[in-house]
């Protein structure tokens, strides 16, 4: 297509939506008004199941098949970026050894806030996760505390010892396990807000992990063959 | 009050968002959508939906701009002829 053709496409389309999303939005109720329709059938039923968090009873009680959709798509991108960002016939891989830092490469400061971080931000992650169902969070945002906390040692110290300390094949087990337990848990014996939220937790957790660990993979060690 | 306040997030934002447009190295780029991803989970608490402000802290501050920066260096990494040992950009 040419330029021109691609821009009128690229008009046509922007107009469309800027209109009807003027339109969607003069329609909107009044912020902060009186009128929460959804809230009005939301919340007794959150308060009846005792999940004072009512994002959570929506996530994992009165909506849950749909978080089970949402569950597997980030599944199904996990899946997606171990099969694609593996090593190909034209690669070879470096050993995590050869990226060993000397001490003088990273600044003391940095190391001991990354290693005084790491527990304190294992630890919001796992309240995160267990206090869901009570206070804002889940097993979503604590999943995700968790798998990114993990990297706090690759800035302090180097990537073979985060590669000690996240096995791979563990958590590519952890994200299956987790995954088919949610859909059983899910399909069964939706309302468990607490399990769910762990289950979730795990999995999201794996995910984060298995993502990055493919994308540090390609930063640092595979390279073409010579 | 809370309006003035939800003006002030919003204004924040939209300034931010800016900011990262107008970044062109990519790995800098990186770092300011970090810094935008922390102001929208700021908008996001002042519009009381605290849960969806964790998920943004957690993704939008860290994992998106951390995969951003892997994949900029593996690019630079492929693009450069000689086996680099400390190159950490």
């Amino acid at each position: 297509m040419s330029r021109r053709a691609r821009l009128l496409v690229l008009a046509f389309g922007g107009c469309g939506l800027a209109l009807l999303f003027a339109l969607a939005a003069f329609r909107l109720p009044d912020f902060g008004g009186t009128s929460h329709p959804y809230g009005q059938r939301t919340l007794p039923n959150a308060i009846a199941h005792h999940t004072p968090n009512v994002i959570s009873s929506i996530n994992f009680d009165q909506r849950a098949f749909d978080t089970l959709g949402e569950e597997l798509i980030l599944m199904a991108s996990a899946l997606a970026a171990v099969l694609i960002l593996r090593t190909v016939r034209a690669e070879q891989e470096d050993a995590a050894g050869k990226h060993a830092y000397g001490p003088a490469q990273v600044f003391d400061a940095l190391r001991i806030t990354g290693y005084a971080l790491l527990p304190v931000t294992i630890m919001t992650g796992v309240y995160i996760v267990a206090h869901g169902y009570l206070s804002p969070g889940g097993g979503f945002q604590g999943g995700v505390v968790l798998g990114s906390a993990i990297h706090l040692v690759y800035l302090s110290g180097d990537y073979p010892a985060l590669a000690r300390i996240r096995p791979i094949p563990m958590f590519e087990a952890g994200e299956a396990l987790a995954a088919g337990a949610f859909v059983a848990l899910a399909l069964a014996f939706a309302g468990q807000v607490t399990a769910m939220n762990a289950v979730v937790g795990l999995e999201v957790g794996s995910a984060v992990v298995l993502t990055l660990a493919k994308f540090f993979e390609q930063a640092l060690l595979v390279r073409k063959d010579t | 009050m809370s309006d003035a306040l939800i003006v002030a997030a919003l204004l924040l934002t939209a300034f931010m968002a800016t900011a990262v447009v107008l970044t062109r190295d990519p790995a800098r780029q990186a770092i300011v959508l970090s810094g935008y991803g922390l102001v929208l989970a700021v908008l996001f608490v002042v519009l009381q939906a605290p849960d969806v402000a964790m998920s943004q802290t957690g993704v939008g501050t860290v994992v998106v701009p951390l995969i951003v920066m892997l994949a900029v260096h593996a690019i630079r990494r492929h693009h450069t002829r000689e086996p680099d040992e400390r190159d950490d950009s």
